[in-house]
């Protein structure tokens, strides 16, 4: 398994470059309603949850799909899309639980997250970081060293040996 | 380009009719603010009460609003000002501009009057005028959440008026999302007497790009300036609150309305004393810089409540003017004038003023209703903010901003009010800064730094980095020498960035690095596909402030309006380090300073643009109601 998307919804602005960024790449257009993916956002409450394609193992979308457009590729850990097979029948869309799997309404298409081969222009285009794209099989030692971060800081300061 | 359109809605007869927008109009006046005053002159005649049916309102997207430029968010709006009869002009970021160009709509054009509240919906090229009755009374935060119950979609951008709109404080803002404000010249009044509560929109239309990849790559290339540059990445952390550590340190801030020009044991205001309540930081649309606060407001008035900002102004308006020195009473302060939809820069120095009046004894109990107008008492600011937005008591009369508010108070209260055509100015004191000065009186909204500070100025660049900069010889901090030029320079790109629906903050206003005029050429260029160079920007960019200031001689401005607060020629600085001690603004050397600003315009000694000049700038049209 290759890489994969992180996000950090702490880290996230709300700007949506990340939208027009894609968009920009898979249509050439500015147009957030073809996005891959999306930055939901609560305005009252200042909080911003970017929602990007998991790229599942069993992935919903590829179970439902009756012509096996839908395939794992384990090289660069996504589900990838094959355009000429799909017949445009929805059933991913309605089968994703994070409503990753989207429809261009003008071409009648389905449209998926491709990880852009491997570039993934929204990742590019995060200056917070927000979205980070990174080696699945390490993805969690960074915050596992933040976890434990906390746990030293505790050690330090109540966890003093008998000796000292 | 997608064939983008302008909204023509009359709210008298609910009749609504678009139309879209050629090229050659494109090429004078791209988009946005260029675009907007055009509209707005010719839908205008001169002499109409601003707040009856008659005015018009315009709401505008930039030409790149919604795309991948740097920063596209920006919402321009404008009409004939009830706060100053000149030009309403006032410009909000957040994310509702790009949501009007995704609908399919650069501009509406708003005249008439509802008969009951009413607001706006418009979805994807429908346009539907419904019924705000359950919205009226109800302040900026709620509306747009009830909205987008009603209409079923969290999507929904809202920009709306409060209380004070409906009150028709006559500098009520509007307000799109917790904190973007469109705040100057009382655009919130318009909709108010119009009775048009709010705009919701939503689009899920797109907008080509004209050469993707170029556009991509220049974006990239701007990031990387961004993650580079040292005063952006100051910028993107502490937010234009920075800007009050300079400018308190060096004494060119408004203290007791304007008796001091710095705060003293003013260091509870610096920037650094927000962090401790900053969760984090915000952008809006498109914008790698996010400078833009969040916070939970931690005492009194909003108590709990999440809020955006405050901006360096609201700080001033809120705390310096009034000589609070508690980051908190900001963050309270800065709370409420959002949820009323008040403009905080206004109201701050309206009470300032008052204050310094009730201090000297020209105004007592009697005429404050029983107020007690003290120096540095947050609980009194925070009760002026609602008083004023309800128009109850003594915040009637400062609900009227400065012009009327002197009528009602007397000719004795006139020297002491801070403001350029009856637009009071921000918290900075230009007495020591003559170019500075010279943008705040020439303005053409009244008394703002937004039109044309050269802020780079205060970075004190050696001489030739800013002659290689600007390409002439510019003034330095302090000297009236070449102030008309820069100021003219600075005018002219903060309008083009102003039609391009970007943002102010990264062109020069920050640092002398980021984007110039061939920036802003090739990124219209590379979206539109529009080929323009340097020079036609400079050209548009004079026919839009060019037409502004026709729009206000055509209401009767001229020279005598250009002028300055008596204050800054006759009081000195009494503080601060250097030159900025001890300085006034020199009469006759401002106006040999406003002689040489008019002539690199075009314009005549009364500030009239000569026949020459409207002709050379395609504005031949002798405006209307002159001989």
């Amino acid at each position: 398994m290759g890489k994969m998307l992180v996000v950090d919804y702490s880290r996230c602005t709300g700007c949506r470059l990340c939208e027009v960024a894609c968009s920009l790449k898979k249509h050439g257009t500015s147009n957030a309603s073809l996005a891959r993916l999306r930055v939901v956002k609560w305005e009252p409450v200042c909080l911003e949850v970017p929602m990007v394609c998991q790229q599942c193992n069993s992935a919903p979308c590829m179970m439902v799909c009756p012509v096996q457009a839908l395939e794992q590729d384990d090289t660069l850990g996504r589900i990838k899309l094959d355009e000429d097979r799909c017949i445009g029948c929805k059933f991913c869309v309605a089968a994703c639980p994070f409503g990753a799997m989207g429809v261009d309404a003008v071409a009648r298409r389905v449209i998926k997250c491709d990880l852009c081969d491997g570039e993934p222009a929204c990742v590019h285009f995060c200056e917070t970081q927000a979205i980070k794209y990174v080696d699945a099989g390490t993805v969690n030692l960074v915050r596992m060293r933040e976890a434990a971060q906390r746990i030293s800081e505790l050690i330090r300061k109540y966890a003093v040996p008998e000796s000292a | 380009m997608r064939d983008q359109k302008i909204a023509f809605i009359d709210l008298s007869s609910g009749a609504v009719k678009t139309e879209t927008i050629p090229e050659k109009t494109r090429r004078l006046f791209l988009g946005g603010r260029g675009l907007d005053i055009h509209l707005l002159y010719d839908s205008l005649s001169p002499g109409v009460d601003p707040m009856g049916p008659d005015n018009v309102l315009t709401v505008s997207a930039g030409l790149l609003g919604g795309t991948i430029a740097p920063s596209s968010g920006r919402c321009h709006l404008g009409a004939k000002s009830p706060l100053t009869g000149f030009l309403g002009s006032t410009n909000m970021g957040g994310f509702f501009a790009p949501e009007l160009r995704f609908a399919g709509f650069d501009h509406l054009v708003i005249r008439g009057a509802a008969r009951e509240p009413s607001y706006l919906w418009i979805r994807d090229g429908e346009i539907q005028v419904r019924n705000a009755g359950h919205l009226w009374g109800r302040d900026t935060f709620e509306t747009p959440a009830m909205i987008r119950q009603e209409l079923g979609d969290e999507d929904i951008k809202v920009a709306c008026i409060g209380q004070a709109g409906e009150n028709l404080v006559r500098y009520a803002c509007v307000l799109t999302g917790l904190k973007n404000a469109g705040g100057r010249t009382g655009m919130g009044c318009v909709m108010g007497s119009k009775q048009l509560k709010a705009i919701a929109v939503r689009g899920t239309g797109g907008l080509p790009i004209a050469h993707p990849q170029e556009a991509v790559e220049y974006l990239r290339n701007f990031m990387e300036l961004i993650k580079d540059n040292a005063v952006m990445k100051a910028f993107s952390v502490l937010g234009t609150p920075m800007f009050q550590d300079d400018s308190d340190l060096i004494g060119r801030v408004r203290n007791r309305n304007f008796q001091r020009n710095q705060v003293p044991d003013g260091r509870g205001l610096y920037a650094e004393s927000m962090q401790k309540y900053s969760i984090s930081m915000a952008a809006c649309f498109g914008c790698p810089v996010h400078c833009r606060h969040r916070y939970v407001v931690p005492e009194g008035p909003g108590k709990g409540s999440y809020m955006e900002g405050p901006e360096w102004s609201t700080l001033g308006a809120l705390a310096a003017e009034v000589d609070c020195r508690r980051i908190e009473a900001v963050l309270s302060g800065n709370y409420l004038v959002n949820k009323y939809g008040i403009d905080s820069l206004e109201f701050g120095s309206m009470l300032a003023w008052a204050i310094e009046l009730y201090e000297k004894g020209i105004i007592d109990t009697g005429t404050t209703g029983g107020m007690d107008l003290s120096w540095g008492d947050e609980n009194m600011v925070y009760q002026m903010v609602k008083k004023t937005a309800l128009r109850e008591g003594f915040g009637a009369i400062l609900a009227e901003g400065p012009l009327r508010a002197i009528e009602v108070l007397g000719e004795d209260t006139r020297y002491y009010n801070v403001h350029v055509k009856g637009m009071s100015c921000m918290h900075t004191d230009e007495r020591a800064t003559p170019a500075m000065a010279l943008g705040i009186a020439t303005s053409t909204r009244g008394a703002d730094h937004l039109r044309s500070r050269p802020g780079v100025d205060a970075n004190l660049l050696p001489r030739d980095v800013k002659d290689r900069l600007f390409g002439f010889r510019s003034s330095d901090i302090g000297s009236y020498e070449g102030s008309a030029k820069t100021i003219w320079w600075h005018e002219l790109i903060y309008a083009i960035v102003d039609s391009l629906g970007t943002c102010k903050f990264q062109p020069l206003f920050m640092s002398p690095s980021i984007l110039g005029w061939e920036d802003y050429a090739r990124l219209t260029y590379v979206i539109t596909g529009l080929e323009m160079s340097s020079a036609d920007m400079v050209d548009i960019a004079e026919r839009v402030y060019t037409l502004e200031r026709l729009f206000n001689t055509r209401e009767g401005a001229g020279r005598q309006d250009d002028i300055l607060p008596e204050r800054y020629f006759r009081e000195a600085t009494p503080l601060g380090l250097g030159g900025f001690k001890g300085a006034t603004i020199d009469r006759e050397k401002y106006d040999v300073m406003l002689d040489e600003y008019y002539e690199t315009h075009g314009w005549d000694v009364n500030g009239e643009p000569k026949p020459e000049t409207l002709s050379r700038l395609g504005l031949a049209k002798a405006p209307a109601g002159k001989a």
